[in-house]
This record gives C-alpha cells, sequence and structure tokens, in this order.
C-alpha cells in the first residue's frame, strides 16, 4: 500500500508505527506506553501496530517489548545512543517501506530533538504532547495549554499524522506477545549526520540528596525574591524537613541544581511533599507525583498542583509559612 | 556570523478565567515575552558581546499588540526584528509546519548562521517549531540546549543537551543550526533604561504575507482548535478553609499525625 491508497481509503487499514525511546542501555518507561496508545490507534485506524526500534542493544530491547498487540518490531542496528540523525533516516526509510498512515512519538527529551524534523520531512500534520486522542474518520487530539489550566481539542485534517505523546498518560502495556522482529536494513547517509554525541555529564550531585529525605519542602517562583528564601528555610528548620525546589529557583541560581525536583531534577517520594508557590507544571509533577502525601500552598485556586494534592491550602505563603513556622516553634 | 532569535509573545493566563468559545477571555490574558525565548535573546546578546556574531535579529510572529513585546529584545540588545503577520492568519490556530514557512521566507531574506529558538512556548507548548525550522532550511540542530559554546572558526556549536534526570548530553553540532534553547542557559537580563530608550529608535519591519511570496493557502493549517474547557479535577485534596492563621492551624494538625516535627 502507498500513501495515495491511505489517502482515497480514508485511512481504513491505517497501520502506526511507533519509534521507542532508550537511553544508556534501557528501554525508558514511555516505550511501553507508546505500545498501549500505539495499539489503541491502531485499532480504530483499522490497522496494525508496528514499532522501531533503532540503535544500541536492538535484539533485546526488541524482546523486552514483545507485547501483545504489537505486529512488528523493526531493528536498526546503526549507533549505540541517540543521535536525531540516524533515528530520522530511519523512521523515515521505515515510513517509505511501510506507509504507516500514523507515526507515534514520545514527547520526551530526545522525542524533541527529531519528532517535528520527521513531521517536517514526510509532511505529516504534527500533534504534540497529546494527553488522550480519540479517532472518528480524523484524529482528534486532547493536549493541554496555559500551564496545563486549560484542556483543548486539536483536529487533524487529513489521513496521514504524526503524534507525540506525553510520559506517564497512558499505562504501560505488558504481558508476552507474538511479535514478528524484523531487522531492517538502513543505509545511513554519514554526510547527513552534523550533530555528533560527544558524551553525557550527570549533573546535581553534591552534599544533599533530596531523594533521601523523608520531609520536603519545595519552594517555586511564588517565592518571588531570592531574599525570601530564608522564610522557607525557616520553615524547613522548624520541620525538621530538607528543603529542595522547582525548576525556575535553581535557573535563577537561587539554590543549587541538586535541589531541583522534577524531569530534568531529581524524582522524590518523600512522605511529606509541601509545595510552596509551585504551580504543579506537568515537568515538575513528573518528580514528585509518587510523594506519600502532597500538600499545596498557592493562591491561585486553579493551580494544577492543587490536582494531585491531599491536603491544600488556597493562600499567600507569606502569610500562611509564618503562621505554620509559629505553629512549630511556638 | 549572524543569529535569528526567534521569538514569541505568549498569553498568560490569571488566576481567574473565562473561557469564550475556544480561547480565553481576552481580559484575562496578560501578555509577555515567553521565558524560554527570553534565554534564547540573551544568548545571542551574548554572543554578540563575545564578537562572535555581528548582529542578532528577533523575529516573531504575531499582530501588531505583539511589537510590545519583541521591543523587549531589542531593548535587551537585538538590533534590529522582523513582525510577520497577516490578517489571513487571524482566525487560524496555525500548524508547525505554517510558522515554518513563515520564517523560512524570513530565513531567506535574512541568511543567519545561527537560529536560537526556545525549546517551547509557554501558551501552547507544542516545542516543535525549531526542530522542524531546521529540516525544512537544511539547518543542524539541537534541542533542549542549556550550555551552549559557538567554535565559529570551527563552524561548530559545542552544546548540552538537557535530558531527564538529572543527565546533559554533550553534542558537536555543525553550523549553521537550530538551537533550541532551555531555561537556566544563562542569566536573562534586565532591560536597562538605556536600552529601552535605544529600542525605540530599532527598526521592526512588518512584513506581510505577500512581501514573503507566501499565499494563505501555503501556510493554511492542518489543526483546528475545536473545544477548550477548564479539565475536571481529579482532585480528591482535603481544601483547607479559613484564615492564614486557622489554615496553618490545622494543616500542623495533619502534619503531626504525619510524623512530621516530632
Ligand atoms: C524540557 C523541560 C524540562 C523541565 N524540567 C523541569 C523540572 O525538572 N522541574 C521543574 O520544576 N520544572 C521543569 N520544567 C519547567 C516547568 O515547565 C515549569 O516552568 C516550572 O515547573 C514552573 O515552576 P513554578 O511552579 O515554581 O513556577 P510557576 O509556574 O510560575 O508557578 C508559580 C506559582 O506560585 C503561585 N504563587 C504566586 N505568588 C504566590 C504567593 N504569594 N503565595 C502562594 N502562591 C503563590 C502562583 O499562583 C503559581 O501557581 C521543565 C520544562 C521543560 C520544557
Amino acid at each position: 500500500m502507498n500513501a495515495a491508497d491511505l489517502a482515497t481509503d480514508g485511512g481504513a487499514g491505517g497501520d502506526v508505527l511507533a519509534v521507542v525511546d532508550h537511553r544508556r542501555g534501557d528501554l525508558r518507561d514511555v516505550s511501553f506506553e507508546l505500545i498501549t496508545a500505539g495499539s489503541e490507534l491502531a485499532e480504530a485506524l483499522g490497522g496494525e501496530l508496528h514499532l522501531a526500534v533503532v540503535s544500541g542493544d536492538v535484539e533485546r530491547f526488541a524482546e523486552e517489548l514483545d507485547r501483545p498487540g504489537v505486529a512488528a518490531i523493526h531493528t536498526v542496528t546503526d549507533g549505540e545512543e541517540f543521535d536525531h540523525g540516524v533515528y530520522q533516516q530511519a523512521v523515515e526509510a521505515l515510513d517509505a517501506d511501510l506507509s504507516p498512515a500514523a507515526i507515534v512519538m514520545p514527547n520526551s527529551v530526545n522525542g524533541l530533538d527529531y519528532a517535528p524534523a520527521v513531521a517536517e520531512a514526510l509532511d505529516l500534520p504534527l500533534v504534540t504532547d497529546a494527553v488522550d486522542f480519540s479517532y472518528d474518520g480524523g484524529l482528534s487530539v486532547t493536549r493541554e495549554m496555559y500551564g496545563s489550566k486549560v484542556e483543548t481539542t486539536v483536529d487533524v485534517a487529513g489521513d496521514r499524522f504524526a503524534l507525540t505523546i506525553r510520559g506517564g498518560e497512558w499505562p504501560a502495556a505488558e504481558g508476552t506477545g507474538d511479535a514478528a522482529i524484523e531487522p531492517f536494513d538502513l543505509e545511513i547517509d554519514e554526510a547527513a549526520l552534523g550533530a555528533r554525541v560527544q558524551g553525557f555529564e550527570e549533573v546535581g550531585g553534591g552534599d544533599v540528596d533530596i531523594s533521601e529525605a523523608e520531609v520536603l519542602v519545595s519552594v517555586g517562583r511564588g517565592i518571588e525574591e531570592e531574599e525570601n528564601l530564608d522564610l522557607v528555610r525557616d520553615l524547613a528548620d522548624a520541620l525538621g524537613a530538607t528543603l529542595s525546589s522547582s525548576r525556575p529557583i535553581v535557573d535563577n541560581g537561587w539554590l543549587p541544581k541538586n535541589r531541583q525536583v522534577g524531569q530534568s531534577g531529581k524524582v522524590v517520594t518523600p512522605k511529606v511533599y509541601i509545595a510552596v508557590g509551585i504551580s504543579g507544571a506537568v515537568q515538575h509533577v513528573a518528580g514528585m507525583k509518587g510523594s506519600e502525601t502532597i500538600v499545596a500552598i498557592n493562591t491561585d485556586p486553579n493551580a494544577p498542583i492543587f490536582d494531585i494534592a491531599d491536603y491544600g491550602i488556597v493562600g499567600d505563603l507569606f502569610d500562611v509559612v509564618p503562621e505554620l513556622i509559629e505553629e512549630f516553634e511556638g | 556570523m549572524k543569529v535569528l532569535v526567534t521569538v514569541k509573545e505568549v498569553a498568560e493566563v490569571g488566576d481567574d478565567f473565562a473561557i469564550e468559545g475556544t480561547g480565553i477571555a481576552e481580559s484575562d490574558l496578560e501578555y509577555d515575552l515567553n521565558e524560554w525565548d527570553d534565554y534564547a535573546v540573551e544568548a545571542g546578546v551574548q554572543l554578540a558581546e563575545a564578537d562572535v556574531a555581528d548582529e542578532v535579529v528577533a523575529v516573531t510572529i504575531g499582530p501588531e499588540r505583539s511589537e510590545e513585546t519583541i521591543r523587549m529584545a531589542l531593548a535587551k540588545g537585538a538590533d534590529r526584528a522582523v513582525r510577520v503577520w497577516d490578517d489571513a492568519l487571524t482566525e487560524e490556530f496555525l500548524d508547525v509546519a505554517g510558522k515554518v514557512s513563515l520564517l523560512e521566507a524570513v530565513v531567506a531574506e535574512e541568511e543567519p548562521d545561527l537560529v536560537l529558538s526556545g525549546v517551547q512556548a509557554a501558551d501552547d507548548s507544542f516545542g516543535a517549531t525549531g526542530v522542524a525550522l531546521a529540516d525544512r532550511i537544511g539547518f543542524e540542530h539541537a534541542a533542549v540546549v542549556n550550555d551552549l559554546e559557538v567554535a565559529a572558526d570551527a563552524g561548530v556549536a559545542n552544546v548540552h543537551r538537557e535530558l531527564e534526570g538529572g543527565v546533559e548530553e554533550l553534542t558537536e553540532v555543525d553550523l549553521p543550526a537550530v538551537l533550541t534553547v532551555q531555561t537556566g542557559l544563562n542569566e536573562p537580563r534586565y532591560a536597562s533604561l538605556r536600552g529601552i530608550r535605544q529600542a525605540q529608535r530599532k527598526e521592526i519591519a512588518a512584513k506581510e504575507l505577500s512581501d514573503l511570496g507566501l499565499s494563505a493557502e501555503e501556510v493554511a493549517s492542518a489543526l483546528t482548535l475545536t473545544e477548550m474547557y477548564e479539565p475536571e479535577s481529579e482532585s480528591d485534596a482535603e481544601m483547607i478553609e479559613g484564615d492564614a492563621g486557622e489554615a496553618a492551624g490545622r494543616l500542623a494538625e495533619v502534619l503531626r499525625e504525619k510524623g512530621v516535627g516530632a
């Protein structure tokens, strides 16, 4: 089948190609979520789910990825670690070979580095960061806007499209399937590879490990000024807690990187997490949603942090925090 | 070398807001320079100050209102700006390919060696324009850059890409390139009074589709925003009421039950 056939039969029989994510020898969780989302989409489109596994230990990865609902796993052996040029060439070649109706990729940091280029090169409409979708003759995607304060529905025109999904929104696929594992022979155009990975660096080490703390007082941009940090430091002292923060506090250089909670910082699971002046952006929540008890203090009743909180105070931190310190010190 | 910085004026929603159709009521929106683009502007200006760049041009896609925001980029040190807009775009939910077509036309006129854009725009968080643009114009790219050194003589940029979980990827990127800038790359400056005065005299060239040799069809969006709603709260949080003192008192009780401060 080629793209023109798909266009005329309205996407019926449209296969889905999902591209998995791995790093430094391990498949990332979103890979198994891609299988769930990809099979839902394939079912709606009346086609099959194909996976692409590019670079690294592809045979081992393919075995791990063999879940029910996966028709075929295409392995591309070139390269060890993620290289967006290799990924782009592999996905484009697989697209030419399989003519899928949809290409589904992760909205991960590596996804951000190749998915838009793939969609552009293949002239596919692109919707990123999907949290849900439905298909009824056309794709409708649910995605958030304005820092998760609203949800939107975005309708996509056309029978072929590219989609990236947010991590943690679909359950991980489980069980063992009977996918065909098919090595895909890619002729890499080396001259087109213009970004060379030199290595990796771990950041955020140092004296404090916030992921060990039982109680975290975590401060966000609501604190406004560096001078005001003393207020939350005093709270942490009064509670016998450790101080952590959202990203802007670290970006501003007010606290060191090892205090940052979230997607690009630390994942923490304390007994009690007290978010003070933190809105609850998805990248922040990714690092603290596993906390046993979550407390949020925020002036904005619509702040998304309240959606995952167990206890919430809608109020000004500059009023509430001094009173709370008083309760424990007074 | 010449640096092009893409900037967007983003809308921020206040604490109380009303949804009207598929948008937020105008009176509940505040406009600001996109946070990620602020870091991109700073990176461009720093390259000029280090004599790596001879010119820093800011480009935005937005209506006349957005001139206020793009002037912030000029006040912070960009040399001049291009603003692309057309009445044909007002009703559209512009898709990535449409934005890329507009920016491609500007790139063709400006011929930059380096394009800096933000990782994402804070309003719609699409996170795709920079990397898609790179593919269209045949530039190399790197996404989510939080460390940057340009070696213009060697024709490369050495970047760190900030991955998940406190790991950074160190990558050498051939120029010309598009880099999408992550917050924390630098410390964006505040515009000085002198900068703000100077910005009044800097050029903002307004371009319509016809000026760029584009038709409305060429930038027509494949996407339609059909619904906007407040997400149903999944929260089963106990909301603690009362004034600050009462609320703190109740929270202290809860915390003590959990063994905090014991
Ligand atoms: C690739 C990528 C990776 C990222 N990684 C991370 C990460 O690891 N960790 C992270 O945290 N973010 C990360 N972010 C950034 C994230 O998107 C948000 O920008 C960030 O989390 C916002 O931090 P914040 O909640 O402190 O600030 P804001 O979103 O600005 O929220 C401030 C909050 O304070 C409240 N407030 C204001 N004044 C008061 C007051 N007086 N009293 C009480 N409340 C008040 C406001 O109502 C608001 O809700 C990442 C983004 C990207 C694109």
